[in-house]
């Protein structure tokens, strides 16, 4: 079952091509990673699948519905959310506002002019348990701006899962984590397999290979493989054209 | 808090203080700074909680002080019918000039709602029946039938509820899922699309809003001065608004209200009386304290940062 | 409606709209490399014109008239920049509004406790003071000369943009002034000389418009805000943008005040149309405006940014 088809998506920036037919397949329920050297177009990619920026060709398919030119506060109602890679939060906001804010997205009547939102007993429920599903239980009403950045990483974490997407677009969950951050996002994310499908950029090597289902390496806007983690990390093309001469992953 | 609470009780007080003092001209003039300070209310939503600045919004006091003109002007005196084609016009008007002002970006945005209170001040100095450029006189204030609008005070103490009544819709609604939602546009835009929020939409809706107060403050305005004239829309009337909500505290609801006060109260004091400066000082001011007053406005924009309310320790602020 | 009137205020539409171009070139040279809103751009343009009025009243020279009132504007607009712009460059652009209302209220008393509030005049020099034969029918000379300057220092204009290296980092810092200023290149400088120049222009179209205005305090405000819609319409830190919007104005403007009344009687019934004539005439070019706006909204001619 494939919850998200790409087919022969492409991109040109005036004369640069960004993205140049690329083709993605993403079962229901994988952790499915992009990697690729830099400036090869991942965030591109995730903008594109997002609905935050308009192919130019190609095609791409959420659960069999075309999805390719629909803009994004739509296409999160649809199922497709994303996070960002510079954390995104609401500096004025405490950690269960922005969450709540997030759910309130997904839930619409947001035309709704009397009733605080504080008195919305579902929406803080929900925003608790998403808060306590990433680790943030305790940082329930800290302002984000007195947060530290791994916590504002889970925080965005929680944001987007606040949307109950059937494909998750996570653009480098793990960016500026200590090792101990990191190996927490990796179990957390572990434990979402089932919940949703993710689409995974990342350059942590050790993360990628910890929880891929499926990887695609990208290069120049192009997927050149596709595969396990054990067929990519064997495969002479990806190691000349990505991994290169570096120490095999543990 | 306090001072917030200090204010409104000092509001509500003034017309029994100015009776007891045999100055009823304090009446017509507090009038005049709390319909400015509704307005500024008004402008504040879009512009310390949606982040919109606008320097065309007294296009909206201007809507609002012609239907009531317009409708005399045809010999329709009913207040009710006054306030209905006041809203019914702005809105419409609101709606269709928002939507234009709103394919713009930031700079753009500004200079657009400039440009279309303009249009609406040239139009206005078309009504060749009321007056053109010098206005018209209104036969009568606004009928309610339940109270008369004739007697100065009455015509204070409404202006005051109509001014507490939206300051109380406002602190609900900004704390509702919209005024949540307006909020986290100012902050982040893009991030609020990716939520799933029609972004658009929101703002337009703020936009309606923030103009349909300013088109309240028109109806009082029309009703205190019993005059209606195009000089209302002036764009120094859209700048100084913008500047009474920056002076009194942008991201407060309230704070526009000391705004408006304190900067009407500066306008009388240096136009009227005798400040006791050395030599011609005094004479000089009277004459010109437009040139104080501007160099007031420069400074206000180049150091005040939290604004008056936030100097005498206000409250919580907009998101930040 | 005859062709001779026709061309004449077609040509008065290039006239305004040369004008407006001198306005709206400085203005969104500003607008795109700084991103500073300068609402007191009108002032400068008042302030050529006064200065231009004063020194021809002193020294009966029509051309000393201009050079000082452009060294003047230039002057003042150098020491704007330095002394209050340049601190907002930084801030949200709603303090850059306010600060420039502030100063078109300052600069407007300050003409008023100069020269009065009366307009006072300035006549058109009497070597121009005659016609010009233009394709057989007699336009003022005056206005023609004010084309002819126009489109003279929007060539110079284009030379310096796109021939010489101090354009070639106006146009890098229009699209993106950072990198510019990550270049190691003066930034600094460059703003002052770039607010200086448009000032400079600013007091250009002054003078010229001196003979054809009443200059007086609050002159400047209703040519900014034409020049506003110029810059809107024509897409913001273009200039060729402000080229054609100036024109596009000009011309719509002008024309539409002369004939659309007639136009509406045609085909009106003659209260309506006298009603609503000169409110359709003056409301059009925001018509305009709000049409591009809806289909274009970065504007006829956009800068690409980086």
């Amino acid at each position: 079952m494939t919850a998200l088809t790409v087919r022969g998506l492409t991109k040109f920036f005036g004369g640069i091509r960004a993205t140049d037919g690329l083709d993605l397949d993403v079962d229901s329920g994988d952790i499915h990673a992009i990697i690729g050297p830099n400036g090869a177009g991942k965030t591109t990619l995730i903008n594109q699948l997002s609905g935050e920026l308009n192919p130019t060709a190609g095609v791409i398919r959420l659960d069999d519905v075309d999805v390719t030119h629909v803009p994004i506060h739509r296409r999160v109602h649809l199922g497709i959310a994303r996070s960002y890679q510079i954390t995104s939060v609401f500096l004025g906001f405490t950690a269960l506002e922005n969450v709540m804010l997030a759910a309130q997205g997904q839930r619409g009547k947001t035309f709704s002019f009397w009733q605080p939102v504080a008195r919305d007993a579902p929406l803080v429920e929900r925003a608790r348990s998403l808060l306590a599903r990433v680790g943030l239980d305790d940082a329930v009403h800290t302002p984000v701006s007195a947060m530290a950045h791994g916590a504002r990483r889970q925080l965005e974490l929680a944001m987007t899962l606040a949307l109950q997407p059937k494909v998750m677009l996570l653009d480098e969950p793990m960016a500026g984590m200590s090792r101990h951050e990191s190996e927490s996002m990796v179990t957390l994310l572990k434990s979402l397999k089932g919940v949703c499908s993710i689409v995974l950029v990342e350059h942590d090597m050790d993360a990628v290979f910890a929880l891929a289902d499926r990887i695609t390496v990208v290069v120049y806007g192009r997927s050149i493989a596709t595969g396990t983690p054990k067929s990519i990390r064997n495969d002479p093309s990806v190691r000349a054209a990505y991994l290169g001469d570096e120490e095999e992953p543990a | 808090m306090v001072a917030a609470a200090a204010l409104i009780l000092l509001l509500a007080l003034a017309p029994v203080i100015a009776s007891l003092a045999e100055q009823p001209f304090y009446v017509t003039l507090l009038s005049r700074m709390m319909i400015f300070a509704l307005a500024a209310v008004g402008l504040n939503l879009m512009l310390g909680y949606g982040g919109m600045v606008s320097f065309g919004h007294a296009l909206y006091i201007g809507v609002g002080a012609y239907a009531v003109g317009i409708l005399n002007f045809y010999g329709i005196d009913n207040g009710y019918a006054h306030i209905a084609a006041a809203l019914v016009c702005g809105t419409v008007i609101a709606t269709l000039v928002g939507a234009v002002c709103l394919r713009a970006s930031g700079i753009g945005f500004i200079m657009i709602t400039l440009a279309f209170a303009q249009m609406f001040y040239f139009l206005a100095i078309s009504f060749k029946q009321l007056g053109g450029d010098d206005g018209y006189g209104l036969t009568s204030r606004s009928d309610f039938k339940l109270f008369d609008l004739s007697d100065n005070t009455v015509l204070y103490y409404v202006i005051f509820f109509v001014l507490l009544l939206v300051l109380l819709a406002f602190s609900r609604l900004v704390e509702a899922p919209f005024g949540v939602a307006l909020r986290g546009c100012k902050e982040n835009e893009r991030r609020m699309r990716a939520m799933g929020f029609a972004t658009w939409r929101i703002k337009l809706t703020a936009y309606v809003l923030s103009a349909l107060v300013c088109v309240l403050a028109g109806v009082l305005l029309a009703n205190l001065t019993r005059f209606v004239s195009p000089s209302y829309m002036n764009w120094t009337t859209s700048g100084d608004i913008l500047l009474m909500i920056v002076l009194g505290g942008l991201g407060t609801l309230i704070g526009p209200v000391f705004g408006a006060v304190a900067w009407l109260a500066l306008e009388e004091i240096l136009s009227s009386f005798d400040l006791g400066l050395p030599g011609n000082a005094d004479a000089f001011i009277r004459d010109h304290w437009a040139i104080v007053l501007g160099a007031l406005v420069i400074a206000v924009a180049l150091y005040l940062k939290d604004g008056l309310y936030g100097y005498l320790g206000g409250g919580r602020k907009a998101a930040s | 409606m005859t062709l001779a009137l026709f061309f004449a205020q077609l040509l008065n539409g290039f006239q305004l709209g040369v004008l407006l171009f001198l306005l709206s070139a400085g203005l969104t040279l500003v607008l795109g490399i700084m991103r500073f809103i300068n609402l007191a751009h009108g002032s400068l343009f008042m302030v050529g014109a006064y200065f231009a009025v004063t020194t021809y009243e002193a020294t009966q020279s029509f051309v000393l008239a201009g050079l000082v009132a452009i060294a003047g504007a230039l002057l003042l607009g150098a020491a704007l920049e330095r002394m209050l712009i340049a601190k907002l460059y930084s801030r949200d652009h709603l303090y850059q509004v306010l600060a420039t209302f502030g100063l078109i209220l300052v600069f407007n008393e300050l003409a008023r406790i100069i020269w009065g509030q009366t307009p006072i005049f300035l006549n058109v020099p009497d070597v121009l003071s005659g016609t010009v034969n233009l394709f057989g029918f007699e336009y003022p000379a005056y206005r023609f000369a004010i084309i002819t300057v126009g489109l003279l220092v929007g060539v110079a204009l284009y030379i310096v943009i796109h021939r010489t290296r101090i354009g070639m980092l106006i146009r890098a810092g229009a699209s993106d002034a950072e990198m510019v200023a990550a270049l190691g290149v003066n930034i600094r400088l460059i703003n002052t000389a770039v607010f200086a120049a448009a000032a400079a222009l600013a007091g250009v179209a002054g003078v010229m418009a001196a003979p054809i205005l009443s200059v007086q305090p609050g002159m400047g405000e209703p040519i900014l805000i034409l020049t506003l819609v110029v810059i809107v319409t024509g897409g913001i830190g273009s200039i060729r943008g402000a080229f054609y919007g100036a024109l596009i104005v000009g011309v719509i403007d002008t024309i539409g005040r002369s004939f659309l009344p007639a136009i509406l009687r045609e085909v009106f019934e003659r209260s309506v149309a006298q009603a609503a004539g000169p409110a359709v005439s003056s409301m059009l070019i925001y018509l305009l405006m709000a049409v591009v706006l809806a289909l274009r909204p970065s504007g006829l001619f956009p800068v690409k940014h980086g």
